[in-house]
């Protein structure tokens, strides 16, 4: 199979930002939306079709799906440690292609209708089409420093379209928040690879991820601290997958990246870039899974648990509906972690890495269908929080319809993909780890009450006055909310695990009724649930939340992570790292410097007394020297 | 060859007017008076183009030549150097040497 043809998902995206970014001021808002909707769409057009060639026509060789690779060699270091510049079409990477451009095709139109009128329509899209082309480079990366450069980028689109309202010194903020917090994490993940290219003297995943290669072979060859090398390797590369993916403890930018427009969120902060992380460990499996018994990858897991288990008791507290939305996006990452951590590698074995994939792909569609729902809200009545909305199913019945179904696939409803995608995950916990699938069990009940609190509490309760009537939304924002409600349901039914398993083989999965009635009646019990408080205006809530008191106001302020930080950062960092450094700098560095200066100055005013000006005084000078070299020759020569 | 003179008394007689020269031009106060002093130093030079020419190579007349071509030189010199004193002295209305030392440092 040629895939030399797929560089031009990546590269219409970024020739789309050129011309929007260059001529900026030429374009006229209106053509800008349709030049970004129709690159992306050609993106799409052509991931589709890589996807049907390969999934269904050239992709299996011998009942194992192939990888393909085109690259060139962009900078070399030895004979096997190069870095190139490619493409890798596997069963993920094309898997990715269809979320990101579907994704990114559908906020793309949505934006058109979200944005109309902005003052920086055209830049919007601009940075659209920057982060569309990242990200797709990302997902194609050949090797492990190609994807940190994408991943660099992503960053980098990331922090430009969080700061978009750039005005607002809170939408600053979160950028700048955003893109410290990622970028100190990405720190690891440079060590790491740096690690990798130092021990195993490639970047290539081929090599890397070969099960049966020597890398693989040879994990326990350098051990530091007790750990083998590549396993400290692995986990650092975690970390950047962390700061990205939001996990604890880096997970603090991303409740603030909601100060971003609202597609950006449903683009970036749900769908996409941040299940990057996921993305990344999925590529490096093989390697977490061999290395040293699963070490690197048993923390994947107890961190997305945990992850998924704080993000979810906080978003039951939160009453900015962006806030929740970006609370349940962690906690769907960490169950996408978890279940990273939780698989095998053979046959049914893998499990896990396949339902987290799926878990992915589905989360993808109902979670940007429920950020960009939020967004028609938000559009209607002006406003991101709880207490403002209510009742407005009757105004907005599009919207309140697609919201339903987002939030009953998150909540794991029967037949729809997330019930799928979820089971698959609960079962490769179940057969791993009780204590894991026990968080999993609970945060699918906790989510389904806290969506379900969203849902009634911005559709249904409460009838509020509104100062203008809210409208349904204009259809350029309303199809996009349809197609998604559409996908989010039939995602489900892909036979996922044919195309997607760790060795690359398809395995037949089964619904394992038990599981998927417990699942499915803990998250029936937080959907009712939530009814009960929600559906009627009533104060049951105020009451149950007095009545936990100071766990409450705890988890309302996100147990205080965020002025952890700023202790650590402004008490610690400020005043005793760099302080002192400061202080070294001034008084070593620039003083020694200083010192030279200073001491030619003064120098300088002590014999410029010479220079008197008078010209008698220099011809003195000139006529005794000379008598005096005359005096010297002369005594030299006659002696 | 000047009779019963040697070329030594003319050379002690120019060296003695090519110091006088520099004595007056280190300290004199007067600008003419320094232009004047070089004036004294230029032509102990021309004398002693001259003397050395005769003494060394008496039928030759380069020396004696290059003594005028120095006349020359010196007049042109002069008519610049007064030409600057008399700027300098619209300029500050005074030919003291120490009222020129505002270009120091």
């Amino acid at each position: 199979m040629n895939v030399s043809y797929t560089i031009a998902i990546p590269l219409i995206p970024l020739a789309v930002f050129l011309v929007l970014g260059i001529f900026n001021q030429k374009i006229k808002p209106a053509v800008s939306g349709y030049i970004g909707v129709a690159g992306l769409l050609t993106s799409a057009i052509l991931s589709y079709y890589t996807a049907f060639q390969y999934y269904f026509i050239h992709g299996k060789e011998d009942g194992v799906f192939q990888t393909f690779v085109e690259k060139t060699n962009w900078m070399s270091f030895t004979e096997t440690l190069h870095i190139d510049m490619g493409v890798l079409i596997d069963p993920i990477s094309v898997m990715m292609l269809i979320v990101v451009s579907t994704v990114s095709l559908m906020v793309h139109i949505y934006s058109r209708g979200y944005m109309k009128g902005d003052d920086g329509y055209t830049k919007f899209f601009a940075y659209l089409s920057l982060f569309s082309f990242s990200m797709f480079g990302l997902v194609l990366a050949t090797n492990l420093f190609q994807i940190y450069i994408f991943w660099e980028l992503v960053g980098v689109s990331s922090f430009l379209l969080i700061g978009y309202y750039y005005t607002k010194p809170s939408a600053v903020a979160a950028a700048k928040k955003a893109f410290i917090v990622t970028r100190f994490a990405d720190f690891g993940f440079l060590i790491g690879i740096l690690i990798i290219g130092y021990y195993t003297g490639t970047y290539d995943f081929q090599t890397l991820t070969n099960p049966e290669g020597s890398i693989i072979a040879n994990w326990a060859s350098g051990s530091f601290m007790g750990l083998s090398i590549l396993t400290w390797a692995l986990i650092l590369i975690f970390m950047g997958g962390a700061g990205k993916s939001a996990m604890f403890p880096l997970h603090i930018w991303l409740p603030d990246a909601m100060e971003g427009p609202t597609p950006v969120s449903a683009l970036i902060h749900a769908a996409t870039m941040v299940v990057a992380g996921v993305y990344l460990v999925a590529r490096l499996f093989p390697m977490y899974y061999f290395v040293e018994d699963g070490f690197a990858l048993n923390i994947v897991a107890y961190v997305g648990a945990f992850s998924s288990l704080f993000a979810a008791i906080i978003a039951v507290t939160q009453t900015d509906i962006k806030r929740v939305l970006a609370f349940s996006t962690m906690s769907q990452i960490g169950y996408m972690m978890l279940a990273l951590g939780v698989s095998g590698y053979e046959g049914h074995e893998g499990v896990g890495y396949m339902a987290s994939m799926f878990h992915l792909f589905t989360h993808a569609m109902f979670k940007a269908l429920l950020f960009l729902g939020a967004g028609s809200v938000i559009h209607a009545v002006h406003s991101n929080y709880l207490q403002d909305m209510g009742g407005l199913h009757k105004y907005m019945k599009i919207t309140s319809i697609t919201f339903l179904i987002a939030a009953l696939t998150i909540s794991g409803f029967p037949f729809t993909s997330g019930f799928f995608s979820k089971d698959e995950i609960l079962v490769a916990a179940f057969e791993h780890n009780k204590l894991i699938y026990g968080i999993g069990v609970f945060v699918a009940g906790l989510t389904a009450f806290y969506m379900f609190r969203l849902y009634f509490g911005i559709f249904w309760g409460k009838n509020t006055k509104y100062e203008h009537t809210p409208h349904e939304s204009p259809l350029s924002m309303t199809f996009p909310l349809m197609v998604l409600a559409f996908l989010s349901i039939a995602t489900g039914y892909t036979h996922f695990s044919e195309y997607v398993s760790p060795d690359k083989m398809g395995f037949e999965t089964h619904l394992d009724v038990k599981l998927a009635i417990v699942a499915t009646s803990v998250g029936l019990i937080g959907i009712a649930l939530a009814a009960v408080f929600y559906f009627k205006p009533n104060n049951l809530s105020d009451r149950f939340a007095h009545a936990f008191g100071s766990f409450y106001k705890w988890t309302y302020d996100k147990f205080y992570f965020d002025e952890i930080y700023l202790f650590v950062t402004r008490n610690i960092l400020f005043k005793g790292v760099a302080a002192s450094a400061a202080w070294f700098d001034r008084n070593v560095v620039d003083a020694s410097m200083n010192l030279i200066g200073n001491s030619t100055v003064l120098a300088s005013q002590k014999i410029k007394k010479l220079q008197s000006g008078r010209f008698q005084d220099y011809a003195f000078a000139f006529v005794g020297g000379a008598v005096v070299l005359a005096l010297v020759f002369i005594y030299l020569w006659t002696n | 060859m000047i009779a019963g003179i040697s070329i030594y008394e003319i050379l002690t007689v120019t060296s003695i007017i090519f110091f006088i020269g520099v004595y007056g031009f280190i300290t004199r106060k007067n600008l003419i008076s320094i232009l004047i002093s070089t004036e004294l130093i230029l032509n102990a030079s021309v004398v002693n183009f001259v003397v050395i020419n005769k003494y060394l190579y008496p039928t030759l007349l380069e020396g004696v030549f290059f003594s005028i071509f120095i006349i020359a030189v010196a007049a042109a010199e002069t008519a610049l150097a007064v030409a600057i004193i008399i700027n300098l002295y619209r300029q500050i209305s005074s030919v003291e040497v120490k009222e020129t030392e505002i270009m120091k440092y």
